[in-house]
C-alpha cells in the first residue's frame, strides 16, 4: 500500500506516493534525491539529519513522510541564497569546523535555529545546545568558533 | 630545506578547498550513489554469540515480492577467506614469536558456525532497501547455541569454549620484546621501589560518522567490476579483494573511495560485505547497494583497544627508571582482522620505552579469540595502549617513590637528540627534544599555582586533580623492508603522480586518502609552493585505483609525511625535466638553469627567463625541443621512507571530581605537540582537537560492553555506546614545539593521531590524582563514568 505526500523542499514542491513506513529522511534522499542530509545512525542521537520543518530544527529520521505531508522544508542544499553562502556555512569554512564533513549538513541546519533562538549564544549553550548532535573528527573546538563566528556575521534582524 | 619565500603556502592556515562541497551539502559519499538498475543488499546476521548452522532455508525469502537472489556461504563456491595481512610465525623469521598466530579462516559468509553476534550469514538482494530488509526477515536459519566468550581474561582459561579448531585454548599468539633477563636484573636492583598495578584498555568502537557502504557494479560486456567502497586504502581493498578472497583480475577491478565520512581505521580493513556485495553483482550482472546500519555498524567494524595488563615498574630511589615489566593480554575478537595481529604487537611493544630513558624493558603478549567482533587498528592502534601504560604506571612510580609526577618525568627523559635514538624495544627514535614540549606545557599550566589552588580546593573538600602524558608515538608507518621483517604482508611506500597539463595546470593523484584531512588542501599548498603557480592552477585527485598509481593509503599518520614526499620528489622530477626543456628554450646548459617563483631562468641573468606555463606548453608542441627527450610533462614516484617518525608531547588534564555523584568535569585541557614541520596549522590544530576528544572520551565515556552471559553487545547503538558529546569537553589550550625529522625532506611527522594517545592517560592520571585525598592511587578501569567514580569514592570511605 502507498499513500500520496505532498511537501514542500527548498521551495521547490514535491508529490510523490509512498510506502507508510518510508522514513522522511530517506523520503529526501533516495525518493526526492537530496543527498545533503545524512543518516549517521538509527536511533536519533547523531543528528546528521538534521533539517528545518516548518521553522523547526528536526531529525528527519524521525518522521515517517506521510505524517509529514504538507510540510515546507528546508534542506542544507537550500540554505545558500543565489551561490551566496549563509553565515553559518561561511562561519564552518573560515573557523574549520569540519573534516569529513559527514556530520556537517545537520550541525549547520541545527545551528540555524540555535541562532535564531539565541542570536548571541556563550560558549555553555553552544555547547549545549549542540548536544544533539555528534561530530567525531573537530572534538568540537572549531564547531563552536565557526558558530560564534556566524553568530558575529549574521545580518541584523529587522 | 630550501630558503623560505615569503608567500609560501607551506605553514600557512589557508582554509580548506574541499570545504565548499560539504558546507552545501554536496559531498559524494558511498551512500549517495544511485545506479540504473541499482538492487539493494541486506544481511542476515547472528543473534547468537556463538552457534551452530544446522541448516538456512532461503526459499520463503526468495519468494518475497522483490527480492532477487538470496544466497549463502555455500553459494560462494571457489571464494576464499578474508586474509590476515600480518603473519607472525617463527618460520617466517618473525621476531618475539614465542607461540605462532593461528591463522583461522574468515569465510565471507560463515556456513559452519557463527562466532559473535552479527556474524553474516547469508545476504538478501532486492530491487529496494524495504524488500531485501523484509526478505532477510524470511531466511529461517536453524542455529545450535553454544557457550560464548567475550571477556579478554577469560577467553584463553581452560574450559572457555573453543571457537576455531586451528586456535586450541583461543591463542592466537604470543609475543615477546624486550631483554627478559636483564629487566629481570633491574627489579632485583637493591633498594628498589617496585610498583605492580593492572591497567585496562578497555574495547571502544570508532564511530565514524558515516556508516560503512558499498556499491558494487559488474558491467558484464566489458568484464569490469567497479566498487566504491567506504575506505581509506582503495588499493588495498582491491589488491586483497582480488588476489585473495575473489581471485578475479585485479587490472578488471577500480575501487573508488569517493567522500568517506570518517575512519579512524575502522575503514582500512577488507570487511565481509564488500567482498560479498561485489561476488554477488558479478553472478547477478546488476549494482548491488549495501550500507550499514549504525546498530550493524557497532556489531561489525573492527573495535579497537581491549587490553588487560599487568604493569610493574621499578625505580631507584633518586626516581630514576631502572625497569619496566608488561604482560598484556589482547582480545582479537571472533576473527584475524586485515591487520590485527601488528596493532598488540609491533604497534605497541615497540612504543613502551615512551620519552624515557629507560635501561630495561620486557613485554610480553598474548592474543586470545573470544566471542566478540573483531579488534584491529582505531585511532592510534597499540600506540595509545602502549602509552597508556607507560603514563600510568609511571605515574604510580611516583607516588610509590613520593616524588612529584612532573619531577619524575623530568628526571627521566631522553636529553635531546637528533638522529638516532635506539630504544629498549627495538625501534629507533628520529629525532627528540622531550624536555622543550614538556616545558613549555608546565608554562602554559603554572603547575605550581595549579597546586596551590589545588591545596586551598582541597581544604574546603573539592576534589580537584591534574594529570599528565608525555606521548610518543610512532609515524609515518613505514619502511617496507622493516615492516616485512615484522611479518607484514605489504610494503608500506606511498605513491605520488604530477601530470602537467599543456596549459601549466596541474593534476597530482595521490595514493594517500582523505576522509576528512584535508589532502585536496595541503596537498595543493605543496604543489603550488613548489611550482611557483597559484594553488588554482592544482587539483587533487585520490581515492580512484583507476586513475591512481598503486598506493597504500591513509593511516598511521602517514599521509603528510609519507604521501607528500611521494608527491615532493614527483615535483623534483617535473622540474628537473622542466630544467632541460627551459635550457633548450634559452639556449644554455640545463645545470645553469634555475627554478624558483614559477620560472625557469639562466644563473645570473634574471632577464633570461620562460614560466613555468611556456615550458609545459613546450612539452606538449615539442616543435622547438631538445634532442632525445621525451615530450610531455608527468612523473611517478614511489617513496619508500627509511624509518617511522616519532612525534611527542606533553599533555595535561585538570579535573573536578563530584564528591556527590562521582561526575568528573574537565576543567582545562592543554596539549604541546611536536609533530615536526607542520603544512597546515589550522588543520594540524583540528585533527589534535578531534583525537584529544576521542582520548577524552575513552577515559570518561566511551566502553564496549558485552554481556558476559548471552555475548550480546550491549553497546549496540549511538544511545547506549557514549561519544563524547560538545557539552562534556572544553576549549583546548594548544601549541607546538618544532623538532622536524631528519627522516624525509620536508621533516614532517605526522599529527593524526597524537591527540588520541595522549588524552586518555592524561585524563585518568587526572581523576586518580583528583581522589588522592580520599586514599586512591590507582584506578584499574576506564572509562571513569559518574557511577564507576562514585562507587571508587564510597570504597575509598569504607576503607
Amino acid at each position: 500500500m502507498k499513500l500520496p505526500v505532498k511537501m514542500t523542499i527548498n521551495g521547490q514542491s514535491y508529490s510523490h506516493e509512498v510506502e507508510p513506513r518510508l522514513l522522511l529522511v530517506h523520503y529526501i534522499r533516495e525518493t526526492v534525491g537530496l543527498t545533503g542530509t545524512h543518516v549517521g545512525c538509527d536511533t536519533s542521537q547523531c543528528g546528521a539529519c538534521t533539517i528545518i520543518m516548518d521553522g523547526q530544527a528536526v531529525k528527519a529520521c524521525n518522521f515517517f513522510a506521510v505524517q509529514t505531508d504538507g510540510a515546507n522544508i528546508m534542506t542544507i542544499e537550500g540554505l545558500a541564497k543565489d551561490g551566496e553562502l549563509h553565515p553559518i556555512q561561511q562561519g564552518f569554512w573560515e573557523k574549520h569546523g569540519l573534516q569529513c564533513g559527514f556530520c556537517t549538513p545537520g550541525m549547520i541546519m541545527s545551528v540555524y535555529q540555535m541562532l535564531e533562538r539565541y542570536p548571541k549564544p556563550s560558549e555553555e549553550l553552544i555547547r549545549h545546545q549542540l548536544e544533539g548532535n555528534l561530530c567525531r573528527c573537530t572534538g568540537y573546538h572549531n564547531i563552536v568558533k565557526a558558530i560564534e563566528w556566524a553568530a558575529e556575521h549574521m545580518p541584523a534582524k529587522k | 630545506m630550501a630558503a623560505v619565500a615569503s608567500d609560501r603556502l607551506f605553514g600557512k592556515s589557508i582554509k580548506r578547498r574541499e570545504d565548499p562541497r560539504f558546507i552545501t551539502g554536496r559531498g559524494q559519499y558511498v551512500d549517495d550513489l544511485k545506479i540504473p538498475g541499482m538492487t539493494y543488499a541486506a544481511f542476515v546476521r547472528s543473534p547468537h554469540a556463538h552457534a551452530k548452522i544446522r541448516k538456512i532455508d532461503t526459499a520463503a525469502a526468495a519468494r518475497h515480492p522483490g527480492v532477487v537472489a538470496v544466497f549463502t556461504g555455500k553459494d560462494m563456491t571457489g571464494v576464499n577467506s578474508l586474509p590476515c595481512g600480518w603473519d607472525l610465525r617463527k618460520e617466517k623469521k618473525i621476531p618475539g614469536v614465542m607461540q605462532d598466530l593461528a591463522i583461522v579462516p574468515h569465510m565471507p559468509l560463515t556456513s559452519d558456525a557463527a562466532r559473535h553476534v552479527g556474524d553474516p550469514v547469508a545476504i538478501v538482494i532486492a530491487d529496494s532497501h524495504e524488500a531485501a530488509v523484509d526478505g532477510a526477515e524470511k531466511v529461517q536459519v536453524d542455529w545450535e547455541p553454544l557457550p560464548a566468550v567475550t571477556v579478554t581474561e577469560k577467553a584463553a582459561a581452560s574450559g572457555a569454549p573453543k571457537l576455531h579448531e586451528g586456535a586450541p585454548g583461543n591463542v592466537a599468539f604470543k609475543w615477546e620484546i624486550g631483554d627478559r633477563a636483564a629487566t629481570d636484573a633491574a627489579f632485583k636492583t637493591a633498594g628498589a621501589v617496585t610498583v605492580k598495578k593492572r591497567i585496562v584498555n578497555q574495547r571502544l568502537v570508532a564511530n565514524a560518522m558515516e556508516p560503512r557502504a558499498c556499491v558494487a557494479r559488474y558491467d558484464d560486456a566489458t568484464g569490469e567490476l567497479t566498487l566504491w567502497v567506504t575506505s581509506q586504502n582503495p588499493h588495498v581493498h582491491r589488491l586483497l579483494m582480488c588476489a585473495f578472497v575473489l581471485g578475479i583480475p585485479e587490472h578488471k577491478v577500480r575501487v573508488i573511495a569517493p567522500d568517506v565520512g570518517g575512519g579512524f581505521g575502522s575503514k582500512i580493513f577488507l570487511y565481509n560485505e564488500e567482498v560479498v556485495c561485489s561476488w554477488a553483482s558479478r553472478r547477478l550482472k546488476r549494482p548491488v547497494r549495501w550500507t550499514a546500519s549504525r546498530s550493524e555498524a557497532y556489531l561489525t567494524d573492527a573495535h579497537g583497544r581491549d587490553h588487560v595488563t599487568d604493569a610493574e615498574i621499578a625505580l631507584a630511589r633518586d626516581g630514576k627508571i631502572l625497569g619496566l615489566r608488561v604482560k598484556t593480554t589482547a582480545n582479537l575478537g571472533a576473527y584475524l582482522s586485515t591487520f590485527a595481529p601488528a596493532v598488540p604487537t609491533f604497534l605497541y611493544g615497540t612504543l613502551l620505552n615512551g620519552v624515557y630513558a629507560i635501561p630495561a624493558i620486557h613485554c610480553e603478549v598474548t592474543g586470545v579469540f573470544s566471542n566478540t567482533t573483531a579488534v584491529d587498528a582505531y585511532r592510534g592502534a597499540g600506540r595509545p595502549e602502549a602509552c597508556y601504560v607507560v603514563e600510568r604506571i609511571v605515574e604510580a612510580g611516583a607516588r610509590a617513590a613520593g616524588m612529584d609526577v612532573a619531577d619524575l618525568r623530568k628526571k627521566n627523559f631522553i636529553p635531546k637528540f637528533s638522529g638516532a635514538f635506539q630504544t629498549q624495544v627495538a625501534v629507533v627514535y628520529d629525532s627528540g627534544d622531550y624536555g622543550a614540549a614538556w616545558d613549555r606545557m608546565l608554562q602554559m599550566l603554572d603547575y605550581r599555582k595549579f597546586r596551590a589552588e589545588q591545596e586551598a580546593a582541597r581544604k574546603q573538600g573539592r576534589l580537584l586533580g591534574i594529570g599528565f602524558s608525555a606521548y610518543i608515538e610512532a609515524c609515518s608507518i613505514a619502511p617496507s623492508k622493516l615492516v616485512g621483517a615484522l611479518g607484514a604482508g605489504a610494503g608500506l611506500y606511498e605513491s605520488g603522480k604530477v601530470r602537467v597539463h599543456p596549459t601549466g595546470m596541474v593534476t597530482v593523484y595521490t595514493g594517500s586518502h582523505s576522509h576528512g584531512q584535508g589532502h585536496e588542501t595541503t596537498f595543493a599548498q605543496l604543489t603550488a609552493d613548489k611550482l611557483g603557480i597559484p594553488i588554482e592552477q592544482v587539483e587533487i585527485v585520490h581515492g580512484d585505483t583507476g586513475s591512481i598509481p598503486f598506493g597504500m593509503g591513509t593511516y598511521g599518520s602517514r599521509s603528510a609525511s609519507v604521501g607528500g614526499t611521494a608527491i615532493l620528489m614527483s615535483l623534483n622530477k617535473v622540474i628537473e625535466k622542466g630544467k632541460k626543456i627551459a635550457a633548450h628554450l634559452l639556449e644554455a646548459s640545463p645545470k645553469d638553469i634555475d627554478f624558483s617563483g614559477g620560472q625557469f631562468q639562466v644563473k645570473g641573468a634574471p632577464a633570461k627567463a620562460v614560466p613555468f606555463g611556456a615550458v609545459s606548453l613546450t612539452a606538449y608542441v615539442p616543435h622547438n625541443y631538445p634532442e632525445g627527450l621525451e615530450p610531455g610533462l608527468e612523473e611517478t614516484s614511489f617513496y619508500d621512507p627509511s624509518n617511522f617518525c616519532f612525534p611527542f608531547g606533553a599533555h595535561a588534564c585538570i579535573v573536578e571530581v563530584d564528591r556527590e555523584t562521582g561526575n568528573v568535569r574537565i576543567l582545562r585541557y592543554l596539549a604541546v605537540d611536536d609533530v615536526g614541520n607542520v603544512i597546515n596549522p589550522m588543520i594540524v590544530d583540528g585533527m589534535v582537537h578531534g583525537g584529544i576528544a576521542q582520548g577524552v572520551g575513552q577515559a570518561l565515556c566511551e566502553g564496549a560492553v558485552y554481556d558476559g552471559q548471552s555475548g550480546q553487545l550491549v553497546t549496540g547503538t549511538m544511545m547506549d555506546y557514549a561519544v563524547p558529546k560538545a557539552d562534556m569537553l572544553p576549549m583546548y589550550e594548544t601549541d607546538r614545539t618544532v623538532t622536524p625529522t631528519p627522516v624525509n625532506p620536508m621533516g614532517i611527522k605526522g599529527a593524526g593521531e597524537t591527540g588520541t594517545i595522549a588524552a586518555t592517560p592524561a585524563v585518568v592520571n587526572a581523576v586518580v590524582d583528583a581522589l588522592a585525598p580520599l586514599g586512591v592511587d590507582h584506578i584499574e578501569e576506564m572509562p571513569m563514568t559518574a557511577q564507576r567514580v562514585w562507587k571508587i569514592i564510597q570504597g575509598a570511605k569504607a576503607r
